[in-house]
């Protein structure tokens, strides 16, 4: 009895100092947040006024934040869907396929993870110039006219940050099931081979179910990175330009809370934001339940 | 026994860094309850008199420590350099005996906007409006700033002459320095550049082109850029239309309609003045060379800059710092930067420059704001013109931070010499801006009145919905109007 009451206190002695740190650092900041949306007050004052839901019934006409909810959704539906698709794709050639160069592809598509998104944003930068970029350069070669799409311009801006956004996001994503991907056990390949299952059935019908609880945890990292990722690639490429055009809830949020002095306005999105991506991912989570398939 | 040891290794540090985290914690109340305290006093109506009271107690510990006191300036590391602050604080301390400790920083809102949060405020801080944090604008808000009248009439440290007396005249008269209409100075007005339109002139001799003078003679000149592949127009970001705008509504209706518009006065966006302007912008819209707007962010501005250099763009506002800034870009054979101020609306009108000028200013917060006080008196001597005026950037070109004091250009040589003079060749100096309301959430002044323009340059919208959203905006600022 007393070897176990020492046992539990020194399970206790030893959670203590995360559960600690997470309420100092976690839960009471989130809890403040919530406080602070209801409340008129600016970054730097002590004097804040309560106000009530006000804030939240002021957001739902607020037509740029609607914007800016609309192009957060935007994001999180094609970067999620595209990367999806190409790190999946890519993942399946490079684990199962013997090509030349295997472990160069596997670099060249990770590279651009570990590059920070400041620089991300000066590379299409280059790419997307009107006058001199890559990409209306290489449209111009091949049209035989001079081209000048406008790449970060009101109707092209949103495009541009999703294929930035997918270029910067897929290596991560392939090497993650290029894990799951290689500990499937080679014989499954083989007996389906034997029956006759061609290269792509083998892939929807045992690869994808052998890795679909690792598939269902990478849409949850979809979803939170978007959300953030979407906020620095916002903030170093466009600034939310032109006149609002690309415009994410978090950069809107954070025009709100220092710019525009309301930062109870910007706590009152960052509370939504957060309830947002919590709601979407817990019904990720319920969607994409299966039985789990062992090996 | 070795797995034990390793456990309670890793228990051990778990528990020393989860101490390392409260100590930070209990550290911080300390330091937070006195500030808190008195940033709460700041905030009543009697601005001026109650932070000097509450800060009696740390000045006279600073007095054990030091002779003069110390004081603690923020200053925002521009294109100038930080040199020039740490030079001016030197002299400072010379003459005074009052210590200064320096931060300078290219983001000074990020620096000290996490501690002020926490409640520990710089005495003196140097950070301009229309920045894009808005930290300066925040302050003017909340009335969280130090009224500095009596600044004017102090003595300047070293010196016989009254502050007001070195200050060149309409600088402290400004909604910029007085935000609050209430005759009470609260931002002292520091480094100014005059602004208008700025050209490639050895393009225009070249070419044969007078620099026009008024809007009528800027659409002609516009036609025949065109026939040569030449935009009429081009601007590094809206933030610039702040400028430009102010002093178009001077051109178009004079420091009386200037008044009304940036008070907000109903139906005033209804005026014929109102509609000259929107009409200008719109028109000048047209003129803009196309991809001005896709490129202009915080990250390709220069781009737009570069259009001017490079012979594809005429004209552009902006601010004497742009020699500075491009010094190291390419550019065409025979260029030769030119300024020029907004034409006048009608033939024998008024042409404006727009002078824009920094701000230095005390915190509500602020634990000395009698040293502070001196400090700023310091900044208009003769000892701190000549510093600031002294400055370079990286690579040694001069970059003078200009004093509204009296008798500064002669300091002055080369291609400023030429910028500075801009008001004795006739154009007349606008100052002043839109004043301040209380925040209204989801709107600021340049989403409704300037980033629209980029919309107008690429068809999105249409004159009439730039317009009405700023007609709808209007009433909302006037009902907040921080009085």
């Amino acid at each position: 009895m007393k070897k176990r009451s020492g046992r539990s206190a020194f399970v206790f002695l030893c959670a203590a100092p995360a559960v600690i740190l997470f309420i100092i650092f976690m839960i009471i900041p989130t809890i403040n947040v919530f406080r602070m949306s209801l409340f008129r007050r600016s970054a730097y004052s002590p004097t804040e006024q309560f106000i009530g839901l006000d804030n939240f019934t002021t957001l739902m006409n607020d037509a740029k934040f609607i914007r800016s909810m609309q192009n957060t959704i935007l994001l999180i539906v094609v970067v999620t869907i595209v990367t999806f698709a190409f790190a999946l794709v890519f993942a399946a050639i490079l684990t199962r396929e013997k090509i030349k160069g295997q472990n160069f592809f596997r670099i060249i598509f990770y590279i651009p993870n570990i590059l920070s998104v400041v620089v991300i944003s000066a590379i299409f930068s280059a790419i997307y110039d009107t006058n001199h970029g890559t990409l209306n350069s290489l449209l111009s070669l091949f049209s035989g006219k001079t081209v000048t799409i406008l790449w970060k311009g009101e109707s092209m801006v949103m495009t541009s940050l999703i294929i930035a956004m997918v270029w910067q996001a897929i290596g991560y994503y392939m090497v993650m099931y290029m894990a799951s991907m290689a500990s499937v056990p080679q014989s499954l390949y083989e007996s389906a081979g034997l029956d006759g299952a061609g290269k792509i059935t083998q892939f929807f019908q045992v690869t994808l179910p052998l890795i679909w609880t690792n598939i269902r945890t990478t849409l949850t990292f979809f979803i939170i990175s978007t959300i953030n990722m979407a906020f620095l690639f916002v903030k170093a490429m466009t600034s939310g330009g032109p006149n609002g055009a690309s415009e994410v809830a978090l950069s809107y949020m954070y025009k709100q809370a220092y710019t525009n002095s309301s930062y109870g306005y910007g706590m009152a999105i960052g509370a939504l934001v957060f309830l947002f991506s919590f709601g979407l991912s817990a019904l990720v989570n319920v969607v994409t339940k299966r039985e789990p398939l062992e090996f | 026994m070795k797995r034990k040891m390793l456990s309670i290794l890793l228990v051990a540090a778990l528990a020393t860094s989860a101490l390392t985290g409260c100590g930070k914690k209990s550290e911080e109340p300390a330091t937070d309850t006195p500030s808190t305290t008195e940033q709460d006093e700041p905030t009543n109506e009697e601005q001026g008199e109650e932070p000097t009271d509450t800060t009696e107690e740390p000045e006279e510990e600073a007095d054990n420590q030091t002779a003069g006191g110390k004081i603690e300036v923020a200053a925002l590391e521009g294109g100038y350099g930080k040199t020039i602050w740490e030079d001016v604080c030197k002299a400072f301390t010379e003459e005074t005996g009052i210590e200064v400790e320096l931060l300078t920083s290219k983001v000074l809102e990020d620096e000290i906007g996490p501690s002020m949060q926490a409640g520990d405020y710089p005495d003196v801080i140097h950070l301009a409006t229309g920045r894009e944090k808005g930290l300066t604008e925040t302050f003017i808000k909340d009335k969280n700033i130090v009224d500095i009248t009596d600044v004017l009439s102090m003595t300047v440290p070293g010196e016989d002459a009254v502050v007001s007396d070195k200050i060149a005249g309409g600088f402290t008269e400004t909604s910029l320095t007085n935000p609050y209409g209430d005759g009470k100075t609260y931002l002292a007005p520091m480094f100014y550049s005059p602004c208008g339109l700025f050209y490639n002139a050895g393009l225009m001799e070249e070419k044969g082109w007078e620099v026009p003078t008024t809007w009528d003679e800027m659409w002609e000149l516009g036609d025949k850029a065109k026939a040569e592949g030449i935009s009429l127009f081009t601007y590094p970001t809206t933030g610039y239309f702040d400028a430009f705008f102010y002093a178009l509504m001077y051109s178009a209706g004079g420091p009386e309609f200037f008044d009304k518009a940036t008070k907000y006065e109903e139906g005033i966006w209804d005026s014929e003045e109102a509609k000259t302007c929107f009409d200008i912008v719109a028109k000048l819209a047209t003129y803009t060379e196309p991809s001005t707007p896709a490129q202009a962010n915080d990250q390709d501005f220069t781009k737009n800059q570069q259009l001017v250099l490079d012979n594809k763009a005429l004209f552009m506002p902006n601010g004497t710092w742009i020699v500075g800034e491009m010094a190291n870009a390419p550019r065409e054979d025979g260029f030769k930067w030119g300024m020029t101020a907004l034409p006048a609306v009608k033939e024998g009108g008024d042409g404006y420059s727009y002078t824009w000028f920094e701000q230095a200013w005390i915190p509500g917060g602020a634990e000395n704001p009698d040293g502070a006080k001196q400090f700023i008196a310091f900044l208009y001597s003769d000892k701190a013109c000549e510093i600031f005026a002294s400055a370079v950037d990286a690579d040694g070109n001069p970059v003078p931070a200009v004093q509204p004091v009296i008798g500064i250009a002669d300091m002055l040589e080369g291609d400023n010499k030429m910028f500075y003079s801009i008001y004795d060749d006739g154009a007349k100096a606008a100052m002043g801006n839109f004043a301040a309301y209380d925040s209204v959430v989801g709107v600021t002044n340049r989403e409704v009145w300037f980033d629209p323009v980029n919309s107008l340059v690429s068809g999105d919208k249409t004159q009439e919905d730039w317009v009405n959203g700023i007609k709808e905006m209007n009433d909302q600022m006037r009902e907040n109007l921080v009085q």
